[in-house]
């Protein structure tokens, strides 16, 4: 993940950079951004939300990769992949088709989930693992909330704790919907529906495997206000991988990074160090 | 022409307030359903089939829609089957089975069952479902269109393949088929295809012949899609025509202009079809295709787009009002929702009135649209199983006759009268 793998292309230029890389017979786009050790970064279930401040302060220190998963951006899906299972499998034949070093890796809700599930099938591809708010394991008590039954709109204006005092989401969701958002956040659930459709956006194997993961460096980072993956999800993961830490934010939904940028990178970056 | 009476079967005995307060049929509490009444209804339902018939019509069309007071047909094959006793001669005409939805190998034998003890009067229509019911039972709607189109040819083939057979699809597998249970009509019977104009569904029946159905559409889309399957049909080898095209409409008959009117006002009960389900019920991820999609984007993005069209939104199906909780709030909207029963009508997108003013009306359709099916949507809301008789009475009397009667003049041949897609192409295609 050094920057020359098969296929890539540089796009443009403003802190980072857009291209395609093959991974067997899918195209896959990658942004890329910042210097230092590698960052996997994996896109949450709305898709990606583009270069924020986070991406900008820890590029600072790392190079982030950051695939666009098949089927959430402009280049065709990968019909075989019909769950997170199957796109974890398909990101460890990446990171093995890159002959790359142990890398580190941070997801978000979605991305969290395929995050663990690669971890849960092969940690030794990873150097350490951040999950911000993963899906993947459902609360005992209530409920993940349900995307496919709400607008993108609905679901977005649940996800953080506080909108009107969270100026990037205000300026990356405010005001009235697009028809290319609409576009957008549509191509994006229905691919999170062809992944996690049923169970939603959660598998019950996942815990028992994480509990086989050894001496894999993890830091959860939970809002303790999240209406989308309730914290007690957080505390399961805390439970099932052996040795990660579980940080969790006050008056913080299920968006950290964007919700309190500054706490959020500072613990990162410290975790990485 | 193969003339149809239609109704919802719906459990009308809900308050409307709890409809307008959650702006959707689908999604009010079934705290709201007393099962002895709805038992009462089905029967009342069933009798008047059994007078349509009697009346004169050629069949009567039911549908299924499921968790909502809108439509009774939860399990539109058990009224079907129900029908294939009491009823003689009419054809069953489900519009349609939702094949997403399904277990295909279970629906092909109830399905035979009910060609079967009707002594082969089945008429077998398929449909995507809404997204509703992607919804309520839990079917990917991403794989809509694929299970859709994997479920229909999997019975086909369960109906014309001698068993027992294994089945290893994409998204269905069965070890065992050799269903004991099998249509009369060979090699199976008619397949007729309902939609809101989708451009992919038009295309699709004019590939496999299947006639297709517009539900309440204006008439401008129609006739669009009834041009684009002309097209199709001609890039397959065949000529379109009226055996292809069916259409359905509300139409409401009484004995004065008065009592329609009255009458007519029942279609816009709760919303009518614009209240079936809010936006995000009717439009689940995936459920749509990207085209499609990227047309709505456009009616989302824009609030001006939402006016005008079948409902305020300007979508089939959905509405543009918001759950409401004031009785204020839920007065203002029924006032919106009324509001419109004028121009549906002006629209000729519900008829009203005496058999004298709704022949001409209907004549316009016909000559306009040249359906060789007609579905007479006629009871939607409260109203009464008196003024249901009354309404299929003077259809049969006076309507049904009026409407043969431009029908032979206009040479709107049925799919009984001539196999849809059998005919040859009248002049070369060009390309």
């Amino acid at each position: 993940m050094t920057g020359s793998s098969n296929g890539y292309s540089e796009g443009h230029s403003n802190g980072y950079t857009e291209g395609t890389v093959q991974v067997g017979g899918t195209a896959l786009t990658m942004i890329r951004g910042g210097s230092g050790r590698p960052l996997l970064v994996l896109h949450e279930e709305l898709g990606h939300p583009g270069w924020l401040s986070w991406h900008k302060a820890l590029a600072e220190d790392h190079l982030l990769n950051i695939p666009i998963h098949p089927g959430f951006g402009t280049l065709p899906r990968a019909d075989w992949v019909t769950g997170v299972r199957d796109l974890a499998g398909f990101y460890s034949r990446m990171l093995g088709d890159m002959a790359v070093e142990p890398v580190d890796v941070i997801g978000f809700s979605l991305g969290g989930w395929i995050a663990a599930e690669m971890a849960a099938a092969c940690a030794d591809q990873f150097n350490s693992m951040v999950l911000v708010a993963p899906m993947g394991i459902r609360p005992r008590d209530g409920e993940i909330k349900d995307l496919f039954v709400v607008t993108a709109r609905a679901y977005l204006d649940a996800s953080v704790h506080d909108a009107e005092n969270t100026p990037e989401f205000a300026a990356l969701y405010g005001g009235a919907t697009t028809p290319e958002q609409y576009e957008t956040w549509e191509d994006a659930r229905a691919e999170s529906a062809r992944l996690a459709w049923k169970p939603y956006m959660h598998n019950d194997s996942l815990s028992p495997l994480l509990e086989g993961v050894r001496g894999l460096p993890t830091l959860l980072i939970w809002g303790r206000e999240d209406q989308i993956v309730p914290l007690q999800s957080g505390q399961i993961y805390n439970r099932s991988i052996a040795g990660s830490e579980l940080a969790v934010f006050d008056d913080c939904g299920h968006r950290p990074e964007t919700e309190q940028t500054e706490q959020f990178v500072n613990r990162v970056r410290n975790f990485l160090a | 022409m193969h003339i149809m009476m239609f109704t919802e079967r719906p459990y009308t005995e809900v308050s409307e307030d709890e409809i307008i307060k959650n702006a959707s049929f689908f999604g009010v509490s079934n705290e709201n359903l007393n099962p002895a009444i709805g038992g009462e209804l089905y029967n009342s339902y069933f009798d008047e089939a059994v007078y349509s018939e009697k009346m004169g019509f050629d069949g009567v069309m039911l549908n299924e829609h499921h968790g909502t007071p809108f439509c009774g047909g939860s399990v539109m094959n058990i009224e079907a089957a129900v029908l294939a006793r009491i009823t003689e001669n009419i054809k069953i005409v489900l519009l349609g089975n939702p094949l997403p939805v399904a277990d295909p190998l279970r629906l092909a034998e109830e399905l035979a069952m009910i060609d079967m003890i009707s002594n082969g009067r089945l008429v077998s229509g398929w449909v995507r479902g809404a997204g509703s019911e992607s919804i309520y039972n839990n079917a990917n709607p991403a794989y809509n269109r694929e299970l859709f189109e994997e479920a229909h040819d999997f019975v086909i083939k369960t109906w014309t393949t001698p068993g027992p057979f294994r089945y290893e699809g994409k998204h269905y597998q069965y070890r065992h088929v050799n269903p004991w249970v099998l249509p009369i009509q060979k090699p199976y019977p008619q397949m007729w295809i309902p939609g809101l104009v989708s451009p992919e569904t038009v295309v699709w029946c004019a590939k496999h012949r299947y006639p297709y159905l517009a539900l309440a559409t204006f008439l401008e889309p129609t006739l669009e899609m009834a041009q684009l399957y002309r097209d199709t049909a001609a890039q397959e080898g065949y000529e379109f025509g009226p055996e292809n095209f069916g259409y359905l409409q509300r139409v409401v008959v009484a004995e004065t202009e008065e009592k329609a009117q009255e009458l007519g006002k029942s279609f816009f009960f709760g919303g009518g079809i614009a209240a079936f389900a809010r936006p995000e019920w009717m439009f689940p991820p995936g459920y749509n295709s990207k085209a499609a999609t990227r047309r709505l984007a456009k009616v989302f993005a824009d609030p001006n787009a939402r006016e005008g069209g079948s409902g305020p939104t300007g979508l089939q199906g959905t509405t543009s009002l918001q759950p409401v909780e004031t009785q204020e709030e839920i007065e203002a909207n029924r006032k919106i929702i009324y509001s419109r029963y004028q121009a549906e009508q002006d629209n000729l997108q519900l008829i009203v009135g005496t058999p004298e003013t709704v022949i001409p009306k209907i004549r316009h359709i016909l000559e306009t649209v040249r359906p060789g099916i007609f579905a007479m949507w006629h009871h939607f809301g409260p109203m009464s199983h008196e003024d249901r008789m009354t309404s299929i009475r003077l259809m049969g009397e006076e309507v049904l006759p009026a409407m043969r009667g431009i029908s032979d003049e206009l040479g709107l041949v049925s799919p009984y009268d001539r196999q849809p897609g059998s005919r040859p192409l009248a002049a070369p295609v060009a390309h």
